[in-house]
């Protein structure tokens, strides 16, 4: 991982950060393998940096292929710690380092048809050798609306702890979205698109009774086989009471009003 | 060779503890605690229920002396499978654990699994087998045909994504029941043989 000079941006948390070495070696990342150890055991002997490019496509103006430095030079980086709340019903605090991914999206000029974006994880067997096992249905696909995507807290990830991220933590681009369940944040990212509809979300497929679309952090609607309403934060004993939106209500849960959050879980 | 075999069904546990004083069990300790004790209760389930057909097919009959004790082995990982979720997992919160047996399938039949295996531990003693006599204990002890399906779908339920593990278990298993119900069957056609004496010879006139 090489450094990076993030300013401090908004919405940071005041709370003691996940151990780096946590952060980088208890990772869902199932390009690798299932076990959370795979990701960082692989990773060095798998995946190798090639230049990275994203296609953003869809309902935009100006759609492209774009590098990786193309996409996130124009904007300045800014460091955020932010809650991680998995759906395994675990949590760390991490200092991500990225830019808004509104300000991003803004430059495609997204037109009025625009109701939804859907990233799409690059497939690649010779660096992510997960995806030789039929685990999910490759590549992961993930989806938010757009007022979530514009969000001024949803990230575009480029590092955390003051460095570029490691493949295991979805080197060299992902989607930080701090409210929503863990695996929203889709890691490695090839492909933006701009769509009408929602994307058919991998883990929607994979298990449509336990993964919705929103995927919101609430204490309140349980996974099918666990409770929601705790958590154990790494590197912590007792576990703590999850917070509605992963704590992050006061910024987002005007975005869901009068929505049924058990339905639309 | 008992010795030994003790020795060697305690070596997980060991290697546990070990895991655990240097930092080896990664970042979320208490889980990986919670789910390799559960690992080994059920192989030791798999194990013990394996001795009578190895020892059949092979003939070695001190095999079958290592029996109760392995036995007694997977009890041992299952009671510390029930503590560390009890414990550590949930911090004694015995209301929330008492939602979730309810509420959560592969919980109420992992606790289903544990209360069954209470009994065949309590009458492991030659004293218990004494009193309730060799028939009844052997009906009894036939609960553990009941408890290994309970274990392996109790880790079957539970897992996420991959199912690996599992199958592996599951497959396991249905060779040592398979193999139970065929020598149950060619016991039976072999008695009934015996019972008939003209099912050995067919009538010579008919």
């Amino acid at each position: 991982a090489a450094p990076l000079t993030a300013a401090k941006g908004p919405f940071t948390l005041d709370e003691a950060l996940t151990p780096r070495k946590d952060v980088t070696t208890y990772n869902n990342f199932y390009e690798f393998g299932p076990d959370k150890g795979d990701p960082a055991q692989l990773a060095p002997s798998y995946f190798k940096p090639k230049p990275w490019t994203v296609a953003v496509s869809g309902e935009c103006a100006k759609p492209g292929t774009l590098g990786l430095e193309d996409l996130i030079k124009p904007h300045r980086l800014e460091e955020r710690t932010y809650r991680m709340r998995c759906v395994e019903a675990w949590s760390m605090v991490i200092p991500w380092v990225g830019v808004p991914l509104a300000e991003v999206l803004k430059r495609f000029e997204p037109s009025s048809k625009a109701k939804f974006v859907e990233f799409t994880t690059l497939v690649d067997a010779e660096i992510f050798p997960g995806q030789r096992t039929r685990l999910l249905d490759w590549p992961y696909v993930e989806g938010l609306r757009i007022d979530e995507a514009m969000h001024p807290l949803t990230l575009l990830a480029v590092g955390l702890y003051g460095e570029t991220l490691l493949p295991q933590n979805g080197a060299p681009l992902r989607l930080v979205v701090p409210w929503k369940y863990g695996f929203k944040g889709i890691k490695s990212i090839v492909s933006i698109r701009f769509t009408e509809t929602p994307a058919r979300t991998s883990w929607m497929k994979s298990a449509p009774r336990e993964y919705g679309f929103y995927a919101n952090v609430n204490p309140k609607v349980d996974h099918p086989r666990w409770s929601q309403a705790k958590e154990r934060r790494i590197g912590e004993f007792l576990k703590r009471d999850t917070l509605p939106f992963n704590g992050y209500g006061e910024q987002v849960a005007s975005l869901y009003s009068g929505m049924d959050l058990a339905v639309n879980f | 060779m008992k010795p030994l075999v003790f020795a060697l069904c305690l070596l997980p546990l060991a290697w546990l503890g070990w895991k655990g004083y240097s930092g080896l069990l990664g970042a979320n300790p208490i889980e990986a605690t919670i789910r390799e004790l559960g690992d080994w209760a059920l192989r030791f389930l798999l194990i013990a229920l394996g001795v009578t057909p190895l020892r059949r097919l092979t003939g070695w009959s001190w095999l079958g002396r290592l029996r109760r004790m392995l036995g007694l082995f997977a009890f041992f990982y299952v009671v510390l499978h029930l503590l560390s979720y009890v414990g550590l997992d949930q911090f004694f919160d015995w209301s929330a654990i008492g939602r979730e047996i309810i509420k959560r399938k592969y919980i109420t039949i992992g606790m289903l699994a544990v209360l069954l295996l209470l009994p065949l531990a309590v009458t492991s003693t030659d004293t218990m087998l004494r009193r309730l006599g060799g028939r009844r204990w052997r009906a009894l002890h036939r609960l553990v045909y009941v408890i290994g399906p309970l274990g392996v779908a109790h880790h079957w339920m539970m897992v996420k994504k991959d199912l690996t593990q599992p199958m592996i278990h599951a497959a396991i298993l249905a060779v040592l029941l398979g193999w139970r119900l065929v020598a149950w069957h060619n016991a039976r056609t072999a008695s009934r043989r015996q019972e008939s004496p003209c099912a050995a010879s067919p009538p010579s006139s008919a």
